[in-house]
């Protein structure tokens, strides 16, 4: 393991008095190493943003330690803690032209005007703002702000690097484009940076792992596709994938040598126990409800499979989205060909045991992942 | 696009032109009989066409007024020099206390901030001559009565707690990420104060600092009590007037014109500066 670039352990936030004011991150450990991409992801008012605003000293921490590169600094004026941010607002100066408002960023180090100017260079180019260099920020787009303010944040040598929804405002495909580049800009350089993002395919792009947040928790801390695969809990499950995890309550029973899981409207999945796993098997049959998901990708049609109706479907172009009502609830399940279904035609779908994420009923965390326990 | 009928243009023309005689009128007037003689100016029916004399200019500067009961000696041209002198310093230290005071109210929310800054508000809610008159008792003691700082003393009453609340805003105005950013990239709050969140905040400085300056020279009561003639600004100069011949309507009209030509001379060159403030909107976020 590389040196840590960044040790956050046991931090809280509370804004107000502290213990009586709200609680913004709970208890929130966790440890990034030097070079990482980290993107912390969480909807609006889950802690992110508090956490990242703790980091680069704008808030202060209320319980807990902060510490960039073996350095304590949570009690350090931001100034001290050689790290770059890039605000969500932008914030350029205004007084200051594009190309002036970068190098400005650079002015603390004291380095030569060529130096300078080959950084701005560089950096305009790679985010695609050369023409706009001399432009004030009031009389450019807010795509075009967005990225100066990236630029002046990526030109900056600091200990870590934070990015607070550094791409929001791009359109779709300059963003696709960005996204690679700037990966290749930080993992050339050896640079370790955090982002904000509530847009789980950028998180998914750039990050090397995701720390998924919720009501100022950390919920899951792993790499995009562990994330995906092994879902710790009920909320990552279901936050993370485009579309979402199905979820549905299920009792589990047995009957005739066979598992049963029982869904509502006298639905029922029904698998061979060998299906399973010996450990799988057994923490079913432990329990007496579980949660299940199936991720949408992974619902079959089938001939004889358990019966739905098809509530809408859609063509997006490369895939289609199929919703159908499904045991009291809807279920929705992505196929790669065009399919006609109209309305309310009926189907069959099967799932195979092996997709199937199995959750605690009472506290949502992961029991399963198909065959291996959670 | 505007589309305005002609109808609707003459009528605007006419309201305009309304609003422009009825607030200049006075100035106007007053701007006349400042080149009249006493006995021009009190002719009835009041004539527009009469010959100009610079009498009464000559009388303020060189100080010496002729009355009818001989010769009387002003010292408007000292008031002048203290209504300047004592509004200049005046708005000066309320700007360098009221300033920083702004921005620590603006930014850091602390334990009373709020208290603190509505108390120096309330400062302006007392009547003056309410406060005047323990004041004047504790100026006397002090030592502090009819001296320049006394006075300057007190109208941080009447600068500071404007300078500061309309400051304040100003600074709100600005979004602290910008200084965050700042911050961030190497530079101490002092710094960030003075490169980024003064220079952001000038035309509301200016602004602020303009109005606390109109406010003090404009001020009456507290230099009336406190201060005797050689330290009395123009405002209570002008009492001066009022003689036991009679009032001497062309030297007030030009004492007036003499006295307001400071602010206005001020007023038209921070006009600019007024309208930069108002568009510091457009290069927000």
């Amino acid at each position: 393991m590389s040196p840590s670039a960044l040790t956050i352990s046991g931090v809280d936030k509370f804004y107000g008095p502290i213990d009586r004011g709200v609680h913004a991150v709970k208890n929130l450990t966790m440890e990034i190493a030097k070079g990482e991409i980290v993107a912390l992801l969480g909807s609006s008012g889950c802690g992110k943003t508090s956490t990242l605003r703790m980091i680069a000293g704008f808030e202060e921490v209320s319980r807990g330690a902060i510490s960039v590169a073996g350095r304590q600094v949570h009690t350090l004026p931001p100034v001290r803690r050689n790290v770059a941010m890039a605000f969500e607002g932008y914030s350029l100066y205004p007084p200051l032209t594009v190309r002036e408002n970068m190098a400005f960023a650079l002015k603390a180090a004291r380095l030569p005007k060529s130096e300078v100017d080959a950084k701005v260079a560089s950096i305009a180019k790679l985010l695609e703002i050369e023409d706009i260099l001399e432009r004030y920020p009031s009389s450019i787009s807010g795509g075009q702000q967005q990225r100066a303010s990236l630029g002046r944040a990526l030109i900056r040598e600091a200990d870590l690097h934070l990015l607070d929804e550094p791409m929001g405002q791009l359109e779709p495909q300059l963003r696709a484009v960005l996204r690679g580049r700037i990966k290749h800009f930080i993992k050339e350089r050896g640079l370790t940076a955090i982002l904000v993002t509530h847009d789980q395919t950028e998180a998914n792009a750039l990050a090397d792992r995701i720390a998924v947040m919720e009501g100022g928790v950390l919920q899951q801390f792993d790499t995009p596709d562990r994330i995906k695969e092994r879902p710790a809990n009920l909320f990552t499950g279901t936050f993370v994938g485009e579309p979402p995890m199905n979820v549905f309550e299920a009792y589990v029973a047995t009957a005739a040598g066979r598992i049963n899981l029982r869904l509502p409207d006298g639905l029922s999945l029904d698998y061979d126990k060998d299906a399973f796993s010996a450990p799988v098997r057994d923490q079913l049959l432990s329990r007496e409800r579980v949660v299940i998901g199936i991720r949408p990708y992974a619902v079959r049609r089938s001939k004889e499979g358990v019966p739905a109706r098809v509530s809408a479907n859609q063509w997006l172009g490369d895939q289609t989205h199929i919703a159908a009502d499904f045991a009291g609830g809807s279920l929705v399940l992505v196929e790669h060909d065009r399919t006609r279904l109209d309305l309310g035609a009926p189907i069959n779908v099967s799932i195979d045991p092996k997709n199937l994420h199995v959750f605690d009923q009472a506290s949502g965390e992961a029991i399963s992942h198909g065959m291996e326990l959670a | 696009m505007e589309h305005t009928s002609l109808l609707e243009r003459i009528l605007r023309g006419v309201a305009l032109t309304l609003v422009v005689i009825f607030f200049m009128f006075p100035i106007v007037w007053i701007f006349m009989m400042s080149f009249q003689t006493n006995e021009t100016i009190l002719r009835i029916p009041p004539q527009l066409i009469f010959e100009p004399t610079l009498a009464n200019y000559t009388a303020l500067i060189t100080g010496k007024l002729m009355t009818a009961a001989g010769t009387l000696d002003i010292a408007f041209m000292r008031n002048l020099w203290n209504s300047v002198f004592l509004s200049v310093t005046s708005v000066a230290v309320s700007l360098l206390l009221g300033v920083p005071a702004a921005y620590a109210f603006a930014r850091h929310k602390f334990r009373g901030s709020e208290d603190i800054a509505f108390t120096l508000l309330s400062f302006k809610f007392a009547p003056a001559l309410l406060v005047l008159l323990p004041l004047t008792l504790y100026f006397q003691k002090l030592g502090l009565a009819n001296t320049y700082i006394g006075l300057i003393w007190v109208y941080q009453l009447i600068c500071l707690p404007l300078i500061l609340w309309i400051v304040r805003g100003y600074f709100e105005d600005i979004p602290a990420d910008i200084e965050y950013a700042y911050r961030i990239g190497g530079h101490s709050w002092f710094a960030t104060f003075r490169k980024i969140a003064l220079p952001l905040a000038g035309p509301g400085i200016a602004a602020a600092g303009l109005l606390a300056f109109i406010f003090a020279w404009n001020n009456f009561v507290f230099a009336l009590v406190l201060a005797s003639a050689d330290k009395q600004p123009v405002t209570v100069g002008a009492l001066a007037f009022i003689t036991s011949s009679g009032i001497q309507y062309g030297q007030i009209s030009a004492a007036i014109v003499l006295s307001i030509t400071p602010t206005l001379a001020l007023a038209l060159y921070a006009q600019r500066y007024l309208v930069e403030g108002l568009s510091l909107g457009a290069v927000k976020g």
